[in-house]
């Protein structure tokens, strides 16, 4: 069975241009609003907009879950949360770098 | 079903009192955790290892599961003695969202899975999103196209358990999407229930390594050999690039690492990458008397020292 373009469900790239409400990503990870703006402050998430209602690409959805995940699992507290997420972006782009020149 | 012995599980001994069980969680926890861990079968044992500490944390269910497991032995075939569960309370959410063993459900099962899920931002009426992450080949992203995943999503079944479900999804790849990014696939997570809005779900992609191209973000790389008087005298080359194939002008004097760019010719992204050709020297074999009396001209003809720069 080869799949049929006709078939085929659109996929939209969810990234710099995806904006979300603090209330988006606060649904969309299961936290209340209060946690997502503890990450913020933490530098966890990059506010992108912030004129008169804070905005966040669709990146941010990814490192929230993250955070989210480590957070629970780990017991971790936010600083931690914070140095775990940014140290596991530097591994998932040094893995990247050395999968490609392998 | 297995009996499963949730002390081994957690190496901790029978009469471990909560703080050691709650060291040997966190232990576990971060050597299994499927975001942190290379381990092969990381999320299998990162789930067995919630299991357990979900259970021994709870001093209801510690307290219920000893009492049960007392006859028992690991591996051991089991079944739960009918309404053996009375006169314990269970109450609260687990770790992780994967789902628990036979064991686990046939335990705890509707009490443990009733205080989860649909934390803080709970909508009635909108299903929750799914997340997954996929490798893709390069190619899908240079030029869009059809590819099929096979995804296990977890499902909630008639009787309330928690069950894995495998589905294959046909999705029409987004040209120009880069590796950490997530496609978007609207209405394809969780059922809603009664006519509510279905959730989203988001598929993070990593790319398969390239034959040909070194990827670099939105950049793109490619090792193109050329020859000694291609790279010393210029010349123009056939180069593959993603968009097809080209004549590439080689600056007379290149060399080794020689770096060209191909400005807008990386992946398709707003904005899109470039293209980088990297120069690598090829030397033809002197594999017969033409070519070894063309290298003795060159050595006649060419004073030059190849490790100059050492010294030497």
């Amino acid at each position: 069975m080869s799949p049929s373009d006709e078939r085929a469900l659109p996929g939209t790239i969810f990234d710099e241009s995806a904006i979300l409400s603090i209330k988006d990503l606060s649904r969309m990870c299961a936290v209340d609003e209060r946690h997502i703006v503890e990450f913020v402050e933490e530098g966890v998430l990059n506010v992108v907009n912030v004129s008169s209602e804070w905005r966040f690409s669709g990146d941010a959805l990814r490192r929230a879950r993250l955070a989210v995940r480590l957070e629970r699992d780990l017991e971790l507290n936010l600083a931690g949360v914070a140095l775990a997420v940014e140290l596991l972006e530097e591994l998932a782009q040094l893995r990247r770098e050395l999968r490609t020149r392998r | 079903m297995e009996f499963k012995d949730y002390y081994k599980v957690m190496g901790v001994a029978r009469d471990a009192t909560d703080a050691q069980i709650k060291q040997a969680y966190r232990k576990l926890a971060r050597k299994y955790h499927p975001d942190v861990s290379k381990e092969k079968d990381a999320e299998e044992r990162f789930k067995e290892v919630g299991e357990a500490y979900e259970v021994l944390k709870s001093p209801e269910k510690r307290a219920a599961y000893d009492q049960l497991g007392k006859d028992y032995r690991p591996g051991q075939d089991f079944r739960p003695p009918p309404n053996w569960d009375s006169g314990f309370e269970f109450s609260g959410a687990g770790p992780g969202d994967g789902s628990y063993s036979d064991f686990f459900d046939s335990l705890f099962g509707a009490q443990a899975r009733a205080g989860r899920g649909r934390g803080g931002g709970a909508h009635p009426g909108r299903g929750e999103d799914h997340h997954a992450k996929v490798l893709l080949d390069l190619q899908a992203s240079l030029n869009g196209g059809t590819r099929s995943f096979t995804l296990r999503m977890p499902e909630i079944d008639a009787e309330g358990r928690l069950v894995s479900k495998e589905r294959t999804l046909n999705v029409q790849v987004p040209k120009g999407i880069l590796a950490g990014q997530q496609i978007r696939l609207a209405g394809q997570g969780e059922r809603a229930p009664g006519n509510g809005t279905p959730g989203d779900l988001y598929i993070e992609v990593e790319f398969q390594p390239d034959p040909l191209y070194r990827v670099d973000g939105r950049d793109l790389y490619l090792e193109l050999p050329v020859s000694p008087w291609e790279a010393s005298l210029g010349a123009s080359v056939k180069t593959p690039t993603p968009t097809g194939i080209v004549d590439l002008k080689i600056p007379a004097g290149s060399h080794a690492g020689s770096k060209l760019r191909l400005k807008g010719r990386g992946i398709p992204a707003t904005p899109p990458g470039d293209f980088y050709v990297v120069l690598q020297i090829a030397l033809p074999p002197a594999n017969d008397e033409k070519a070894k009396a063309a290298y003795a001209a060159l050595a006649a003809a060419l004073p030059f020292n190849p490790r100059a720069s050492l010294g030497v």
